[in-house]
């Protein structure tokens, strides 16, 4: 398998400035959070609600570093010359495999009959991160599905709250499809239509957000399971070994729409 | 009082005008139709979204953050009893059950003739006069069987709420003890005065930096004058976090932008904190005035007071007193005769958000969205309001900013401690028999102020409420100030007989019900830790449970993404270390216990079917 370009070392900036991460120097541009920094110069960090095509908010926690001793979201914090960062130690990666069982917890996740299996990027990080239990008792929420529209199903029970879609249909679709309502444990997906059904929003499957879901929450119709389980994407490799070969990842997020709530 | 016939065109209309249709005063023309209609309606919400080229979602969005907007019927008449341990311990809940059932219906749900509903809220800042609740936002304290009965009657009699006796909304001040803060001799614009003569009269250089009108002035030295004055005194943020006043006034002075805005935190919704309240209702001149002066001194033309909702009582006169101050040339244009010295005021609600008290939610919240905290950096006093430059401090802050700005930072220094100047309100609560405002110079010790407000039999001290401390007996030698007990005011006390873990059950259910739910930790983990508790108190508790909660703590202080989740395993981690026996007690076994409840999960079988015989019940051990 050959090496995409993402994934060798961007060549460093003509005054390039570092930070250290896990012990090595990463480069970095001016206006980079530490997680883009990381990222452009082949180094992982487990991430869950960062999109490299979108602003990010940090929200999701699972990128939460050491920077010189104290915490922060990897995604959100600037990056700045001679910071130290730790990110791959048994006390983050502890932290990360925790989140991860509670993000299982809260939601209705049956990763055996879900259409995303091997291609879910929660369940991904679960096994890479050596999830072996649940951990934690389930919440069993009450979660209707919204099978309205003619082309895509929106299955509530497995909704992280990492608002991809949210992002995606603001910057990306102009639409705003989705938006987020309640606070807490009532917190949730709405769609963008007084009947609150997809099927009377301008939702389409061609749209970015319908695409960017890492878990199977928005599905689309009449394919299921078209790919077997098992010739998936996490099938074959660990994320951790593929998450440097998506897309291009741009120096910075996209600049936003002026329609758009969280994330500042 | 009926519901408008002619809803909600002109409703909408009205809001849309009171808030000239700026998409970010969304959140003030939600309260406002939220008012007069008893909910907002989705038609409502699409006339909105359409007018202020907002997607439906978002609006729908706002309506589902805050506590006191809803978007089904809530009646003509919406009371809400608080729900702070200390109103659980003068009597809350009878009360609410009281009324229950004297109105025939169930707590949280529309009454079937859609009259009213009754349900609990957080704290509503009452706990020297509790138990309290809150009628169409209006707060009633000091609440009994006869009250609940007369409450009753009004609401059965649909009686206007204008029409309602006065004497049931009579909120007392309760001021205890007052020092430099409480017993100031300003009149109003006194500051003001004093700190445009200083400006002119300065010995230094005219400042280089001509930002704003304010300097350079001829011989003198403009606002840097009062600005020194402010960082010498060394005051230091009230609302908690102790931020040094000086240096972000003047970070944000120095801040690059044309618009700088100066916001008064008055979101007090800690639990067992009122200080704020009785400022604001018995020193708003001395805030203004506060603020004028952070005005003058960072180059602000405009100010926000966010008051949170259950302080609407203040409204009208808080409304009534920056009136008074325009008129008597204090606020507005060319304040005291000082070509370009502009600066207003204006007030918006809150609607029931604890988590609107952290500035940065505070600022999206003034901003008509969802109040959720942002990242940092960059900060407030850079990027703030509408992402310019912007103060945010507490209410005592600014009140005692004017009385530097007056006096002078030796003048304020001469009370308190070396790191900590000046004095501290505190709001006293809980079983003493002299609750209330208490002021104290920096350094007072926890006995001192027991001794003081009547506490004779304190075995614990709730210090800054439950995202601060719990104390017991052998912390009293300890005093507050920054360099010991920090605290944004609440003082919270529970003599011998009060069961210590109910209280820390009240708190994590406090901390669960507010989370925003932005961030994974602190949305999932204080559901979590309220699960744990529910479990302990049900009887089904382990070891297990306590070392799951102190897993949650770490997580929760490692990467919540801001105070409400670092702190929120504070007040069981401070009562499993001092009370533990509280916890003990209620474990049957030393070893595993399924959470499940087999009975429990019948519950809403037997309620459906009206049966509760004992055939209607199943337990493990009958049934092995």
């Amino acid at each position: 398998m050959t090496a995409t370009p993402a994934m060798s070392p961007q060549p460093p900036a003509a005054t390039t400035a570092t930070f250290q991460l896990d012990g090595r120097e990463v480069p970095f541009n001016e206006g980079q959070t530490i997680i883009q920094a990381a990222l452009a110069a082949g180094r992982y960090i487990p991430h869950l609600c960062y999109h490299p095509e979108f602003k990010p908010h940090g929200s999701c926690k699972l990128c939460t570093v050491k920077v010189n001793g104290r915490p922060a979201a990897s995604c959100t914090l600037p990056a700045q010359a001679g910071l130290v960062v730790e990110s791959d130690t048994e006390e983050l990666n502890g932290l990360r495999r925790t989140l991860v069982q509670m993000l299982f917890a809260e939601g209705n996740h049956f990763c055996p009959s879900c259409e995303k299996s091997g291609n879910c990027t929660l369940q991904a990080l679960g096994y890479d991160l050596g999830v072996m239990t649940a951990g934690f008792r389930h919440f069993f929420p009450d979660r209707p599905v919204d099978a309205s529209h003619p082309d895509i199903l929106l299955d509530f029970n497995r909704c992280i709250l990492c608002e991809l879609c949210v992002r995606a249909s603001c910057e990306v679709d102009g639409k705003c499809v989705f938006a987020l309502s309640g606070r807490g444990q009532t917190k949730h997906l709405v769609v963008n239509a007084a009947s609150g059904r997809l099927a009377d929003t301008d939702a389409d499957l061609a749209d970015k957000a319908m695409e960017v879901c890492p878990v199977g929450v928005i599905i689309k119709k009449r394919v299921g399971f078209a790919q077997p389980i098992g010739q998936r994407r996490y099938d074959a490799r660990p994320i951790s070994a593929q998450a440097l070969e998506d897309a291009p990842r741009p120096g910075a997020g996209s600049p936003g729409c002026a329609a758009c709530e969280e994330g500042g | 009082m009926t519901i408008p016939e002619h809803f909600p065109e002109q409703v909408v209309e009205d809001a849309l005008a009171a808030f000239s249709g700026r998409p970010e005063n969304l959140l003030q023309m939600l309260i406002r139709i939220q008012a007069a209609l008893g909910h907002v309606p989705v038609d409502v919400m699409a006339r909105l979204a359409q007018a202020l080229a907002l997607p439906l979602a978002r609006i729908r969005g706002v309506v589902g953050f805050y506590a006191f907007l809803s978007e089904t019927p809530q009646g003509l008449y919406r009371v809400r009893f608080s729900d702070n341990i200390t109103d659980r311990m003068q009597g809350g809940p009878a009360l609410l059950e009281q009324m229950c059932r004297r109105l025939w219906l169930e707590p949280g749900h529309l009454s079937e003739d859609g009259l009213l509903t009754v349900d609990t809220t957080s704290c509503t800042g009452m706990c020297d006069q509790g138990p309290a609740l809150l009628v169409n936002g209006l707060a009633i304290p000091r609440l009994d069987p006869a009250r609940i009965d007369r409450i009753s009657d009004l609401i059965l009699a649909r009686t206007p709420l204008a029409d309602w006796p006065e004497a049931l909304f009579q909120v007392d001040d309760n001021l205890r003890r007052r020092d430099r803060l409480l017993d100031h001799d300003l009149a109003p614009g006194d500051a003001l005065r004093t700190a445009l003569a200083r400006g002119r009269t300065g010995d230094r250089e005219a400042a280089a930096n001509a930002r704003s009108w304010r300097e350079g002035m001829p011989g003198g030295q403009g606002p840097l004058a009062t600005l020194e004055e402010i960082k010498h005194s060394n005051l230091r943020g009230r609302g908690g976090a102790g931020f040094t006043t000086g240096l972000k006034w003047e970070a944000c002075r120095n801040a690059p932008g044309d618009a700088r805005y100066v916001v008064c935190n008055a979101d007090e919704g800690e639990p067992g904190t009122f200080k704020d309240r009785v400022l604001l209702a018995s020193q708003a001149d001395l805030l203004w005035e506060g603020m004028t002066v952070c005005a003058y001194v960072v180059g602000a033309r405009q100010g926000f007071l966010y008051l949170r909702g259950e302080y609407l009582h203040l409204l009208q006169p808080l409304e009534a007193s920056l009136a008074r101050r325009r008129r008597a040339g204090l606020l507005g244009r060319d304040i005291l005769g000082q070509a370009g010295f502009d600066f207003d005021i204006t007030i918006h609600l809150g609607a029931g958000a604890y988590v609107c008290g952290e500035e940065s939610a505070l600022l999206e919240s003034l901003e008509g969205k969802r109040g959720i905290p942002r990242n940092r950096p960059p900060y407030p006093v850079s990027h703030g309001y509408l992402q310019r430059p912007t103060v945010v401090n507490n209410v005592e802050t600014f009140c005692a900013a004017a009385l530097v700005a007056r006096h002078g930072g030796d003048w304020y220094r001469e009370a308190g401690t070396a790191k900590s100047s000046g004095t501290k309100l505190l709001s006293v609560a809980g079983d003493c028999s002299r609750p209330g405002i208490y002021e104290y110079p920096f350094g007072v010790t926890v006995a001192q102020v027991l001794a003081d407000c009547g506490a004779e039999d304190a075995q614990a001290v709730q210090v800054s409420g439950p995202s601060g401390v719990c104390i017991g007996r052998e912390g009293f030698g300890r005093r507050i100030a920054f360099e010991d007990l920090a605290t944004a005011g609440a003082f919270t006390i529970f003599n011998s007989q009060r069961d210590m873990f109910l209280v820390a059950r009240n708190y994590t259910r406090f901390f669960a019900h507010e989370s925003c739910g932005f961030c994974t930790p602190c949305r999932v983990g204080t559901a979590m830790l309220k699960n744990i508790m529910d479990k302990i108190e049900a009887g089904h508790g382990t070891p297990y449970d306590l070392a799951e909660i102190e897993q949650l703590d770490r997580v929760l202080q490692t990467s919540a993404h801001c105070g409400l989740g670092h702190t929120a395993c504070n007040p069981t981690l401070d009562t499993l270390k001092a009370f533990r026996p509280a916890y003990e007690r209620r474990m049957t076994s030393l070893d595993f216990e399924p959470a499940f409840d087999l009975d429990g999960a019948l519950a809403k079988a037997r309620q459906m079917t009206g049966r509760d015989d004992a055939g209607a019940h199943l337990s493990l051990k009958d049934h092995p």
